[in-house]
């Protein structure tokens, strides 16, 4: 499924653009979008589902125009988690809670109920079928949100900070279903602030600023314009943050890439300038 | 130096709870102190922070074994109104904290001094001092609702921080803000223990304690794993089995065989970059 959003723009209160004439295509590539609070990331998303129309410009989820098509109808193709919890969870079982959005687009009771139990189980909560939402923390909350959208089976998946309020499990499970996602085909947008797990799962990145594209490009080329994403509050991963201190000739994502870096960085070293300190103190400024 | 905080064996089981939220914790945090408590979720950190603040054993149904004293008063011995006189939490959520029943930063900051009846004179002069601390003078007379999540935050904490606690608890107060939010909370706290506040913490941002906490409280399964200094706990090699990712400095560090002269990994970005090139100079 491809999306395509071109010269869009948008407001909440005329004098107000909160999108500025955002063109931007999505095909196959899982795409983080990041950027500052306030930049139009949450605004974006919400007009790829349809649930705010383009004052000017369009929207299409593959052949289908948003502006022509009510949400209800659009949520065949995308499927949005929204940040707070709060704002999407509304029944008082989670079986529920999660069948809600598969019985709403048609699925039968069983194939329902099969796909919440999968999708429930990807996020390690197969065991809270039966509990209220309510009695659930934040992070497990956050989780049963996301697989109620990911249980609709939809060809976009679109996730607004998908690991809020998580703990290093909780990450790490978000990744993997992520990662599921992607390889059964789903074009997987996502917004997001954690920098580290944008460097591991997303291949694409695209900064936000105000309303306008700032960078669009591989996750790597982002991350390698650390001037740039001063300009937009965005902090790169901790990884790239030490192998730019350390000028490392290459960005670096992970930890694995920095420590091959530095390990490359010396052994050049080594063979060009042997015990040549003041090089060597040069290299690593 | 007296201890400011004191739990000894304290042990607590919600009503509806299988397992004890917490089993056994003790630990002591000195005036002026910023300890960091880390650990996966349901390790204990939020019930901790409530034990701090009185919220359990008073508010909450449980069983609580062992004592929390904090700025001299047993928690047990008092009620959560007088002990809030003492110390502050900070919940994770803002909009759980604010009282909505304000309609400017101003008035939200000044509801709990309000509520203890001090002059008006106090009151004003107390709220100014917050606002001028958290940089939230430019929105003083906004709506609470119409604020960003770390404006929202640093509000809430200005609200608590009015009353002039002690010490303050946190729990995990900027799990949902941007990173611009978050750097702005962490500076905030800085700052207000560099006046002499008490600070706990619990967070999940690793590397934000690193470079934030004195010592740093690790916690597994509602008991303490650990209790110590920040390249202390960092530099232990079984983090990820207790569900704690280390800070990324700590791994490359790791990888390398790159340690402090104590024989700790660098837990922060300047620790790592000065090691690494003195290893660099030496090597």
């Amino acid at each position: 499924m491809r999306v395509r959003v071109e010269n869009v723009r948008f407001h909440y209160r005329l004098g107000e653009p909160v999108l500025k004439g955002v063109t931007l295509d999505f095909e196959g590539e899982a795409t983080a979008i990041i950027g500052q609070n306030g930049a139009g990331k949450s605004t974006l998303v919400r007009l790829i589902n349809g649930l705010l129309k383009p004052v000017s410009g369009e929207v299409r989820v593959g052949d289908w125009n948003t502006g022509d098509f009510s949400v209800a109808r659009l949520a065949r193709r995308v499927g949005l988690v929204f940040q707070n919890p709060n704002d999407q969870v509304f029944k008082s079982v989670v079986r529920d809670e999660v069948m809600f959005g598969p019985k709403n687009l048609g699925m039968s009771g069983d194939t329902a109920l099969a796909s919440s139990r999968e999708a429930l189980a990807d996020v390690g909560l197969e065991g809270a079928m039966d509990a209220n939402p309510y009695d659930l923390s934040l992070a497990e909350r956050k989780l049963v949100s996301i697989a109620s959208v990911v249980a609709m089976n939809t060809d976009v998946v679109i996730f607004d900070e998908p690991t809020i309020a998580q703990d290093y499990a909780g990450v790490q499970r978000i990744g993997t279903l992520i990662e599921k996602l992607k390889a059964r085909g789903k074009l997987i947008i996502a917004i997001t602030h954690d920098m580290d797990f944008v460097a591991e799962i997303f291949p694409r990145a695209v900064v936000l600023r105000r309303g306008e594209v700032i960078i669009d490009g591989s996750t790597r080329e982002v991350f390698s314009r650390p001037d740039l994403l001063r300009d937009s509050f965005v902090e790169p991963p901790h990884a790239t943050q030490l192998g730019q201190a350390l000028g490392l000739s290459e960005t670096v994502l992970s930890v694995d890439e920095a420590v091959k870096g530095i390990k490359g960085h010396r052994s050049r070293l080594g063979g060009l300038a042997g015990s040549d300190t003041a090089h060597d103190q040069q290299f690593f400024q | 130096m007296k201890p400011e905080v004191m739990v000894q064996d304290l042990s607590y089981r919600y009503d509806d709870g299988e397992e004890k939220a917490l089993d056994g914790v003790s630990f002591e945090v000195y005036p002026g102190e910023f300890l960091g408590v880390v650990g996966p979720n349901k390790a204990g950190k939020s019930t901790l922070c409530q034990a701090l603040v009185g919220l359990v054993p008073h508010f909450f149904h449980g069983n609580m074994d062992g004592r929390v004293v904090a700025g001299g008063i047993d928690t047990r011995e008092t009620t959560v109104d007088e002990l809030s006189k003492t110390v502050g939490l900070v919940f994770q959520n803002p909009f759980t904290q604010v009282t909505g029943a304000k309609l400017t930063v101003y008035e939200e900051i000044a509801f709990g001094l309000e509520n203890i009846g001090l002059p008006r004179d106090e009151i004003t002069r107390r709220v100014d001092e917050m606002i001028a601390l958290f940089g939230l003078e430019h929105v003083r007379h906004h709506n609470p609702f119409e604020l960003s999540g770390g404006q929202m935050q640093r509000m809430a904490i200005a609200s608590i921080m009015a009353l002039r606690p002690r010490i303050v608890a946190l729990d995990e107060p900027t799990s949902q803000l941007d990173p611009q939010g978050s750097a702005e909370v962490f500076q905030a706290v800085a700052a207000l223990r560099n006046q002499g506040l008490t600070v706990i913490m619990a967070e999940q941002k690793v590397e934000k304690i690193a470079r934030y906490a004195d010592r740093v409280l690790l916690m597994h399964k509602g008991k303490v794993a650990a209790c110590d200094r920040p390249e202390v706990v960092f530099s232990r090699d079984n983090l990820l089995d207790l569900g704690i990712r280390p800070p990324a400095y700590t791994s490359v560090a790791r990888e390398l065989d790159l340690r402090r002269p104590d024989g700790t990994l660098p837990v922060t970005l300047d620790d790592a970059v000065a090691l690494l090139r003195n290893s660099s100079v030496n090597s």
